[in-house]
């Protein structure tokens, strides 16, 4: 199974020389282990893969790269209302 | 969700799926590694929306479903034995054998448990000292750490209870493999998001630098895969070749080196089969020598017997991207998801489970022609 879904911690504590913390995803909460992810802290999202973080995510990255996806959304919106302008104005 | 429901977003679809439209003027033939990228083009429909030219291929991305026959029939005949409890992820419990499968093992009195989580087995093993459990360890790259850190913790507690039959497999090779064949026709691959959020991307450089494809690490929502597609069509019409990270908020090119490390510390490489492919060298993980008293494998003495897929099963094309599983004369009727011939049809993650959750219309309409 590969897929890691995201999840935001919402605390963290030592266990056995581990670390665990809980994490939200949507509406649920979960025992993660945080080991891989040192640097990630309460409040930060990370992607869960089998109770385990693999990955801190890159809240900058992804915003910026998001906009270049919204951008092109926006891009398809002007096209087909300016299409339509079009078509009502004939 | 956060970074999830913003990446299902049908506006943004449109507007990438426009400018592909724009900018692919030739046919390509690209390939997705995971079989939960392949769930999420086939539930989404992603495929039918591209431009005509444009044509995916599922790959073998299915951990479960690669899982060789002789490694469940060591599974069954483990879990068969009074004294062992076997643990495992869910989607194992369905996949054929060559005689059985774990659900039939456990609805004959074996005693086979499913988990999240192999922290959960490792917990059993300790609340249970009486019980020999072993943890039935599939997975590529993304769920080997994991993996790792349970035998490493039941080592560190001193655990005599409890081992792992691991069966680890690599995407890298597998890539190597599928390229190396005179019948490929991939020209791009959409790269697998979480493997890479592991093991980084350097690897898939090598790749790109020997076969001259290129290869884009993808997410795994509708815009992710949208992206990453666009991504490969650019650097195909471009005659550009490189290895692209669409993924950005989960992987980067070194990948986590903490989960690398205690993979190194303890698996090593080694040789593995795949089914459906068969023996890809160099492409599978198994516990070093300092773990053996945690190998099931040679705790149970356990030997594999070699066993044909069932006839009509064509999960090798499959899964190698060779054929659709709408192909498939079983496809629905004689193989579903409750009576599989194969695993593909079983797993979650599996291709011909997608086309059957998603596509059953096509079954349908064959049936009325």
């Amino acid at each position: 199974m590969c897929l890691a879904i995201p999840g935001k911690i919402l605390s963290s504590a030592g266990h056995n020389g581990i670390r665990v913390g809980r994490v939200q995803f949507g509406g649920i909460t979960r025992e993660t282990c945080l080991d891989f992810v040192p640097e990630a802290a309460v409040g930060d999202y990370v992607m869960v893969h089998v109770g385990f973080a693999i990955s801190r995510v890159d809240r900058e990255e992804a915003e910026r790269s998001y906009e270049l996806l919204e951008s092109m959304g926006l891009l398809q919106r002007e096209l087909e209302s300016d299409l339509e302008d079009w078509q009502a104005d004939r | 969700m956060k970074y999830l429901d913003e990446y299902r977003d049908e506006k943004i679809a449109h507007g990438i799926v426009a400018e592909l439209f724009r900018r692919a003027t030739r046919p390509w033939v690209l390939m997705e590694i995971c079989g939960g990228q392949t769930h999420t083009l086939v539930r989404y429909g992603i495929d039918e929306m591209l431009p005509a030219g444009i044509e995916l291929v599922h790959g073998p991305g299915c951990p479960v479903c690669v899982t060789s026959l002789e490694t469940i029939d060591k599974a069954t005949d483990i879990a068969s034995r009074p004294d062992v409890t076997l643990i495992s992820y869910g989607d194992m419990l369905r996949v054929p054998g060559s005689r059985t499968d774990l659900l039939h093992v456990k609805a004959e009195g074996g005693d086979v448990r499913v988990v999240y989580s192999p922290t959960e087995a490792l917990k059993f093993a300790r609340a249970n000292p009486h019980r020999k459990v072993v943890f039935f360890a599939v997975g590529f790259e993304t769920t080997a750490p994991a993996n790792a850190m349970a035998v490493w913790q039941a080592k560190r507690e001193g655990l005599t209870n409890f081992s792992m039959l691991a069966s680890h497999v690599l995407v890298p090779p597998a890539i190597r493999a599928l390229l190396g064949s005179p019948r490929n026709r991939v020209q791009g691959f959409v790269g697998p998001g979480h493997v890479c959020t592991v093991m980084g991307y350097r690897e898939y450089e090598e790749l790109v630098r020997e076969f001259r494809v290129p290869i884009v690490v993808g997410g795994f929502e509708p815009l992710d895969l949208l992206e990453a597609i666009l991504m490969l069509v650019t650097q195909l019409e471009e005659g550009r070749v490189a290895v692209e990270n669409q993924y950005v908020r989960s992987v980067t090119c070194d990948g986590n080196r903490l989960a690398q490390k205690i993979l190194a510390d303890v698996f090593e490489v080694c040789d593995r089969k795949w089914r459906g492919i068969g023996g890809i060298p160099e492409s599978g993980l198994r516990l070093r020598e300092e773990y053996a008293e945690f190998d099931a494998d040679r705790i149970f003495g356990t030997e594999g017997v070699t066993a044909d897929e069932p006839a009509e099963c064509i999960s090798a094309e499959v899964l190698q991207g060779l054929k659709k599983p709408t192909d498939c004369s079983a496809f629905g009727t004689r193989c579903t998801p409750e009576n599989p011939l194969g695993a593909p049809m079983v797993s979650s993650e599996g291709a011909c489970a997608a086309y059957y959750l998603y596509r059953r219309h096509v079954i349908a309409a064959r049936q009325g022609s």
